[in-house]
């Protein structure tokens, strides 16, 4: 079959690999039809995640239609359509029982601190990703769901990952009534989490970035203020300026371990590989929420160390909330939202590229060229 | 203009109405009790849909390389890419001496995958396909998606020189590196 696959640093390439096989009798075989590249992907991409192989396929967000079902698999038969949460879990653990999906301890060998994720390294679980022909999705009778007929392909994609995570976002920032919601970040994350924001009645929300299209989309997608913070000399300043010097009652920090905005902190973890993540934006939603607020972090960080002005967040009584989504957990509801209009997630995308052209992709995406926000890959196409 | 710092909250900017009449589905999710993550851990394996209590093994390698925070090797994980080579070493020693809370664990992980980059260039040109830095690298998006004018006057494009150089600098070090051991190989066997 053909399947992305890293080589190094900044370079993908599709190969030949071998069909993926059932290893597990709850295995099942998906043949994707549609997958998409994640901003967390990137990480990946630029070689700052641990224990990233050589030869390994990327991917945690795809659809597909099973190919294969191993011998215990009770509620899904060949032929069926299904979407795929970015977890691997079991269900059946102490965390899975407790709905901490993301957080499954019989999926993952090699980190305790971490679940499964569909090709997301071996810190991760060693799992191939959907960025393939076909791809193995273990707990069949868990995870993968049937998309709805009158689900959207493209909004089904978005359900994996990136929306659930942006609705998920805005659940752990605890907003109540009238709470002004900053959002750092308008990528995929950050806008569909400023678009959850308003649903759970938010009075203002604000997306920071400095890439002018994306806050275009953050107002237009996500009828949100915005602020470029490449025109501000200190953005924590004019976010206080523009709370009455109170600070945000929550901050949502969408972008992780590649912030821009601090060349020092930029270098050193995104190029120099010396901290877990940048915590630029993690350390603007420290200063920028008001004292008893609430931060609530999607944007992924590595395992290792970073540089987190953590005594701010004990002096000002903060309450940071964070974790993996949980996908499935937030799916029946956002099934709702989406049947009922209140969100449209592939309102966002910008690129539909055919896997042959994952290396185009990659650095369309990595160095935001073209405007791109989400780009999807078309493997049904390949 | 000095803002006092008083009691009350700042008054809304848009009242509930307004803001339900512009934005679709506002305040529909406003009970936060009624969201679908919480409690944050909510008891509830029947709602799961595994039908076991415990899964069964997966067929497999038994000698996996594992963090020794688990007590056991989990019964399920993935198979993509088993260790190998030099960077298998590394990563299997990373993984039996330190713990995930060591830097050493994350560091000899991280040389390990350097360690493999090289070691899978290298054995790529002894296939049909050797590798290939310019392909691999998409840099023909830069024509396709106008890499000049989308990086106009973009804050981050001054840490885009670094990228060339994080990419590019493996490749000529070890380029020169070889030609200094073929120079010296040669003098050796002149002599």
């Amino acid at each position: 079959m053909k399947a992305m696959v890293y080589r190094g640093p900044y370079r993908v390439r599709v190969e030949e690999k071998p069909e993926p096989r059932i290893e597990h009798p709850n295995d099942a075989v998906v043949r994707v039809e549609l997958a998409a590249i994640c901003g967390s992907d990137l990480h990946l991409y630029h070689g700052m995640m641990p224990d990233t192989r050589v030869g390994s396929t990327f991917g945690h967000e795809f659809i597909g239609v099973v190919h294969e079902v191993g011998p215990s698999v009770r509620n899904l038969r060949v032929g069926d359509r299904v979407m795929v949460p970015f977890n691997v879990f079991c269900g059946s653990c102490y965390f899975c029982a407790r709905g901490l999906y993301s957080n499954c301890h019989n999926v993952n060998p090699n980190a305790t601190a971490v679940g499964g994720i569909y090709g997301y390294s071996h810190t991760c679980g060693g799992y191939d990703g959907g960025q393939a022909e076909l791809v193995r999705v273990p707990f069949a009778d868990v995870g993968p769901t049937k998309i709805p007929d009158w689900m959207d392909r493209e909004d089904a994609v978005l359900l994996t990952d990136a929306l659930a995570t942006g609705y998920f976002g805005a659940q752990l920032a605890e907003i109540a009534e009238g709470d002004t919601v900053v959002v750092l970040g308008a990528g995929p994350v950050g806008l569909y989490a400023a678009r959850s924001a308003w649903l759970m009645g938010a009075g203002r929300v604000i997306v920071v970035d400095h890439l002018d299209d994306r806050l275009e989309k953050a107002r237009t997608f996500a009828h949100a203020e915005t602020i470029n913070f490449a025109e501000h000399r200190d953005v924590v300043v004019e976010l206080k300026r523009t709370t009455d010097f109170l600070g945000a009652d929550s901050v949502i920090d969408a972008v992780g371990a590649e912030a821009d905005g601090n060349l020092l902190q930029h270098v050193t973890a995104a190029k120099l590989k010396l901290q877990g993540g940048s915590p630029i934006a993690l350390n603007w939603a420290i200063d920028g929420v008001r004292k008893g607020g609430t931060v609530s972090v999607m944007g992924a960080y590595g395992p290792m160390f970073s540089a987190v002005k953590f005594g701010d967040a004990l002096n000002k009584g903060l309450t940071l909330r964070m974790n993996q989504c949980p996908v499935k957990r937030q799916w029946p509801r956002l099934f709702e939202h989406v049947r009922a209009g209140h969100l449209k997630p592939s309102d966002i995308v910008t690129h539909r590229i055919p896997l042959e052209h994952i290396g185009e992709a990659y650095h369309l995406f990595s160095a935001k060229l073209d405007g791109c926000i989400k780009p999807l890959i078309v493997t049904d196409a390949a | 203009m000095t803002t006092p710092y008083t009691a009350p909250r700042p008054p809304m900017r848009e009242t509930a109405e307004e803001l339900r009449a512009r934005i679709p589905g506002w305040g529909v999710d406003l009970d936060p009790a009624d969201r679908p993550s919480y409690p944050r851990e909510r008891y509830a394996p029947e709602e799961t849909g595994a039908h076991w209590t415990l899964p069964e093994p997966q067929d497999g390698d038994p000698s996996r390389e594992r963090s020794i925070e688990h007590s056991m090797l989990p019964p399920v994980y993935g198979t993509s890419c088993p260790t190998k080579g030099l960077s298998g070493v590394v990563r299997r020693y990373s993984y039996a001496r330190f713990s995930e809370g060591r830097a050493a664990h994350w560091l000899l992980l991280l040389a390990a995958d350097r360690i493999d980059v090289a070691e899978s260039v290298l054995r790529s040109f002894a296939t049909t396909r050797p590798d290939n830095p310019l392909t691999q690298t998409g840099l023909r998006a830069e024509l396709t998606g106008h890499g000049l004018s989308s990086r106009r006057g973009r804050v981050d494009a001054r840490h885009h020189v670094v990228d060339p150089v994080v990419v590019a600098g493996p490749w000529v070090l070890a380029g020169w590196a070889g030609w200094r051991a073929a120079r010296r190989l040669r003098r050796a066997l002149g002599r």
